[in-house]
């Protein structure tokens, strides 16, 4: 099943909060520089997949490997420091630090500075300091938000703290990129240019993997989808061929009343 | 530092040496002014100033509230108190026939060791309340504090006498540098420095050295973890941050100023006993770092300062005041001086809710002429 061109293979993940059965048996199988999408319903469990995968709940049960090694999503930064990046539903910047800041911290797993170094100022830290900066300002260039660098995050305006998490996200250097509805609350105007900076991080390599309640965006967006609903997988496959299953259709819709 | 920053480089050299100049002269005019009382109370502001940064990194820079910081003031404190001076040669022999001439460690390393066992309570303090948040980690630490003082005042019995109990520690040696005890005063040609003088320039030297160790360690990649833990420890440790190792590292560096704070005070006063670490003690240090403006370090400075000389001022002037306007003293001079200060930071929190110093957001304003993103205020549809 997993070989060199599979990013991310998830089996057989159950998670029950109490007596609620979230998930049951969901697996996903993400190839490697593809936008892997995940739809469904308000409440069909896409965000208790996703913090199932990024180490954010403790799953019931399930198989996790990232590039064909298994790793443990118990604890979110080893998940992270494993090469999965995310953002979340409900923007969580750090809002008193400026927008630079923000993406600076992105850096902390991929850099070494001790502290002793620090408080004597020696010069492979303060190099290194700088190399962080600098790669933080090429990287909010990037999102398109270089302007307001020097700006505290929640000053910035919706759209802008959305671009903002995403360039911190990309600052830890990940192999897949969680985005959990990067498009909630934008407009038209907007999610367009967000498609554009997804496809963009894409074709730089970056393997992305996407909740969205946007159906257009989606099927515009992504290679491959699985759809949820009620915790398990209603329908998975390419874009064209998930339209078209009347279950999901149904979903969506509703049943012919 | 930002601040220096917006200067050119001769400029910043010139404000420097203006403010150097300012410090050294500085117990002088307080001198002159108010006698020897002054110059010690300013030496009390620079070990104050050491406390609330310290501080300052647990509570503004990682966002973790401690009521128990005192605790390694003491640790810094009884350090210096047992290993300079005759306390425990005079109660165990096996120490007595370890040092027969008594111990006189010297302060180069007393203070690492106050440091070390501050840092290392520290980790003790942190450990277990690594879950804890808000009101229960505040109340966790402020048992920290009192346990500690408790343990100062009761490990003095007979037989095992480590503390002398609440009846504290006397004789504790003095700092000497360069062969001379800086409790004796030095004569500079015509000039007597006493040991306030001396004290204040060491301790002068030491709040520069926290100063910088503070900057820099807030401009640092663990400076940077810190801000963001105390922002969103979820988004942090999505970030890949540890969020455990990193609060303990907040928890260590913050206890070490207090250790090396500590470790000068005994020095400085010759004696100490547990009631100097009251948990009235933590509140007021912590008051220092909220009054001047959490996570700020020149606010947290003057909140310091103003918090040790307001007092000071007061039970000066309000004694005074009272003859001169009323003619008699009408309500209690220590009563009165409490009361002026509460509200003196209750007005200041009223009207300056982020301290009266808080980080600077100059240049980082809102975004106001921004038409590419029409939806700029839209709220998430979650």
């Amino acid at each position: 099943m997993s070989n060199e061109t599979t990013m991310l293979s998830v089996k057989g993940v159950s998670k029950s909060f109490g007596g609620l059965k979230a998930l049951s048996d969901v697996g996903i199988e993400v190839k490697k520089n593809t936008v892997y999408g995940l739809i469904g319903p308000n409440g069909a469990g896409k965000t208790t997949f996703f913090n199932v995968i990024t180490g954010l709940y403790e799953p019931d049960s399930g198989e996790f490997l990232l590039e064909g090694k298994p790793y443990k999503p118990t604890a979110v930064h080893e998940v992270a420091r494993a090469g999965i990046a995310r953002t979340f539903q409900n923007i969580r910047l750090f809002g008193q630090m400026t927008a630079v800041e923000n993406v600076m911290v992105g850096r902390h797993i991929r850099t070494k500075g001790g502290v002793l170094g620090s408080i004597l100022g020696l010069k492979s830290v303060r190099e290194e300091e700088k190399a962080i900066r600098e790669r933080s300002m090429e990287l909010l260039d990037y999102v398109g938000i270089s302007r307001y660098h020097d700006y505290i995050a929640r000053n910035l305006s919706y759209g802008h703290q959305r671009r903002l998490e995403i360039a911190r996200a990309l600052a830890t250097e990940p192999k897949l990129l969680a985005l959990d509805e990067p498009a909630a609350g934008m407009n038209a105007t907007e999610k367009v240019e967000l498609t554009k900076l997804l496809r963009k991080i894409g074709e730089d390599g970056v393997t992305i993997l996407i909740i969205e309640h946007d159906v257009k965006l989606v099927m515009g967006l992504c290679d491959e989808l699985t759809v949820l609903d009620y915790g398990k997988i209603l329908a998975q496959g390419l874009p064209e061929e998930v339209r078209r299953n009347p279950k999901v259709i149904e979903a969506y819709l509703g049943g012919s009343h | 530092m930002s601040f220096l920053n917006k200067l050119n480089p001769r400029q910043s050299v010139i404000g420097i040496l203006i403010c150097i100049a300012l410090m050294a002269v500085l117990p002088f005019v307080a001198h002159a002014l108010g006698g020897t009382t002054w110059v010690r109370i300013i030496d009390m502001a620079l070990l104050y100033i050491m406390l609330a940064l310290g501080l300052n990194i647990v509570v503004g820079f990682a966002g973790l509230l401690d009521l128990g910081y005192i605790a390694f003031y003491a640790v810094g404190a009884y350090a210096a108190g047992m290993l300079a001076s005759g306390h425990l040669t005079d109660n165990f022999a096996m120490i007595q026939q370890a040092f027969p001439d008594g111990m006189h460690f010297s302060y180069w390393l007393i203070i690492p060791v106050g440091a070390l066992l501050a840092a290392i309570a520290g980790i003790m303090l942190g450990t277990p309340i690594l879950k804890l948040r808000g009101d229960y980690l505040a109340l966790v630490t402020l048992g920290f504090g009192e346990i500690i003082r408790i343990f100062m005042n009761n490990l003095g019995k007979d037989g095992f006498n480590l503390t002398n109990g609440p009846r504290g520690i006397n004789g504790i040696e003095s700092v000497s540098l360069a062969g001379h005890p800086l409790n004796r005063p030095l004569m500079i040609g015509d000039i007597q420095l006493n040991k306030e003088f001396l004290y204040y320039y060491l301790f002068l030297i030491l709040v520069i050295l926290s100063v910088i160790v503070c900057y820099r360690l807030q401009d640092s990649r663990l400076g940077r973890a810190w801000m963001a833990l105390r922002e969103d420890d979820i988004a942090a440790k999505a970030m890949g941050i540890n969020v455990r190792n990193v609060k303990l590292a907040a928890f260590a560096l913050g206890a070490t100023f207090g250790g090396v704070a500590g470790t000068m005070f005994g020095a400085f006063q010759g004696f100490i006993s547990p009631e100097s670490f009251s948990f009235m003690e933590s509140i007021v240090i912590l008051t220092m770092v909220v009054l001047g403006g959490m996570g700020h370090i020149p606010g947290v400075i003057l909140g310091a300062i103003l918090l040790t000389l307001l007092p000071e001022f007061l039970r000066f002037t309000v004694e005074p005041l009272q003859q001169m306007v009323f003619g008699q003293l009408l309500i209690d001079t220590s009563i009165l001086r409490q009361l002026i200060l509460g509200l003196c930071m209750v007005l200041i929190m009223i009207f300056r809710p982020r301290g009266l110093w808080p980080r600077s957001e100059g240049g980082k304003k809102k975004v106001d002429d921004d038409s590419s993103q029409p939806a700029a205020t839209a709220t998430p549809s979650n």
